[in-house]
């Protein structure tokens, strides 16, 4: 399958300090790749690169074939969902219209918008009779999490941006999310990135996992393939998701 | 109250909303575009700010009386006074215009743009509302003072519920001086309250 999105030798620097130095990677198209590593790795800094939140100042980042640095990056964003683990939905608007805001972004018709908003707000498990007429503050945070997923989905791009999207849950909603995540990308097949620093939840929502530190690429491979890996920094991460 | 001195005092609390309204309307007009400005060139933030205080802490009467030789916008009368007013209302609202838009969840503004939204849809669509309540404050703060300050515009001649006061003070006569101070003290209470509650309204759920 081809790359839907390529990594080649990217950098990324601040004041001169690298945060992320010589990373090449390939997402083929329908994959789920989870970038994983501690605080300060870089994975954040990676998936930002993808749709163009920031530059690369080394290399380059390309989705779907052309460089980010030649994308119109409101263009690439509108093609790309974003989830973040503050999942950022704005308070001022009710849930419907914040799963429907790209739609509306993009100019489509009314009714289509209001079609599209009952399929997505069923599809994460909140009827919309129930809950699209409700405000962000009157959800529970996996509820909240759910709209975040439903708005990234809501234009249908092919491409998923997840940043630590189940990261301030309990336990039991993580997993449970992470279980639907799972099934959700079984039908959809979009192509997604998902940051993490958990090794268990890398293990369930991605087919490979590529773990980063200190700015540079590690491992990458299968969970499996991981498993049986002797690198240390991989073995670090296995043990402290055994725990 | 003589019915003369009624209808007077009629007129002119009329003329005191109206001068409010006008320097508060204009102070509102420039203060929110400047304040959605300065958040999008923070190094201009510190000095544009610094200078409109620095208005702010001249005493009422004094800045009344600088303008009065300055040509263009001083002289004596209505013009001059709505300059100065206007002039006092621009820091509260150009204030918390800024400190609205920055107050406003990092996060919420990394979805938006995340999203694909340009820096204009981000800030009339996302900004702008959920720092309404903020920015509706300032001009609270800024009407409620303003309701004050017109009284001293009488002293140049711009009229409004200082007229009395001014006169009284004259005349050394203490009901005259209420028949400005108590009209003006009311409308500085239901502003307050008026804008306090399209303040809440404005409010976004938490």
């Amino acid at each position: 399958m081809r790359p839907f999105v390529e990594f080649e030798d990217a950098g990324f620097r601040v004041d001169g300090r690298a945060i992320l130095r010589g990373f090449s990677l390939a997402v083929a198209e329908g994959e789920t790749v989870a970038l994983i590593g501690r605080s300060g790795s870089g994975k954040t800094t990676a998936l930002k690169l993808v749709n163009a939140l920031l530059m690369p100042t080394e290399g380059a980042v390309r989705v779907a074939g052309r460089a980010t640095a030649e994308w119109d990056p409101i263009r690439l964003r509108r093609r790309t969902g974003y989830v973040i683990q503050e999942v950022g939905l704005f308070p001022h608007l009710t849930i419907g219209r914040n799963v429907g805001l790209v739609p509306e972004l993009e100019g489509w018709p009314a009714a289509r918008i209001g079609a599209r908003v009952r399929e997505l707000l069923e599809l994460v498990g909140l009827p919309a009779a129930e809950f699209g007429g409700r405000y962000p503050n009157q959800l529970s945070g996996g509820q909240r999490q759910r709209v975040g997923v439903a708005r990234a989905l809501a234009a249908d791009p092919p491409l998923l941006l997840l940043d630590e999207p189940f990261g301030a849950l309990d336990p039991i909603t993580r997993t449970e999310l992470q279980r639907e995540f799972r099934a959700l990308q079984a039908r959809l097949r979009k192509t997604a990135i998902f940051v993490t620093h958990d090794m268990r939840e890398a293990a369930r929502v991605a087919d490979r996992i590529a773990l980063l530190g200190g700015g540079r690429l590690l491992a990458v491979g299968t969970p499996a393939e991981l498993g049986s890996s002797q690198d240390r920094e991989v073995q670090a991460f296995l043990e402290a998701g055994a725990t | 109250m003589s019915p003369d001195l009624l209808r007077e005092v009629a007129a002119e609390t009329g003329w005191h909303v109206v001068l409010v309204a006008v320097s508060i309307g204009i102070a509102t007009a420039i203060g929110v575009p400047l304040g959605v400005f300065l958040t999008r060139r923070p190094a201009w933030s510190r000095p544009v700010l610094g200078l409109v205080g620095v208005i702010q802490t001249i005493p009422s009467l004094a800045l009344f009386g600088f303008l009065i030789p300055v040509p263009a916008i001083g002289g004596i009368g209505t013009r001059t006074a709505l300059v100065a007013l206007t002039l006092y209302g621009l820091l509260p609202v150009l204030r918390n215009t800024v400190t609205g838009i920055e107050g406003v969840d990092p996060a919420i503004r990394e979805a938006g743009r995340g999203m694909g939204m340009t820096d204009r849809q981000l800030l009339v669509r996302v900004e702008l509302p959920l720092a309404a309540s903020v920015i509706l404050a300032g001009v609270r703060v800024a009407t409620v003072v303003g309701i004050g300050v017109t009284t001293i515009a009488a002293a140049i001649g711009a009229g409004g519920l200082g007229v009395f006061i001014f006169r009284g003070v004259a005349m050394v006569d203490d009901r005259m001086i209420l028949a400005g101070a108590l009209p003006a003290a009311l409308l500085a209470i239901g502003a307050d309250v008026a804008l306090g509650v399209i303040e809440r309204a404005l409010r976004p759920p938490r």
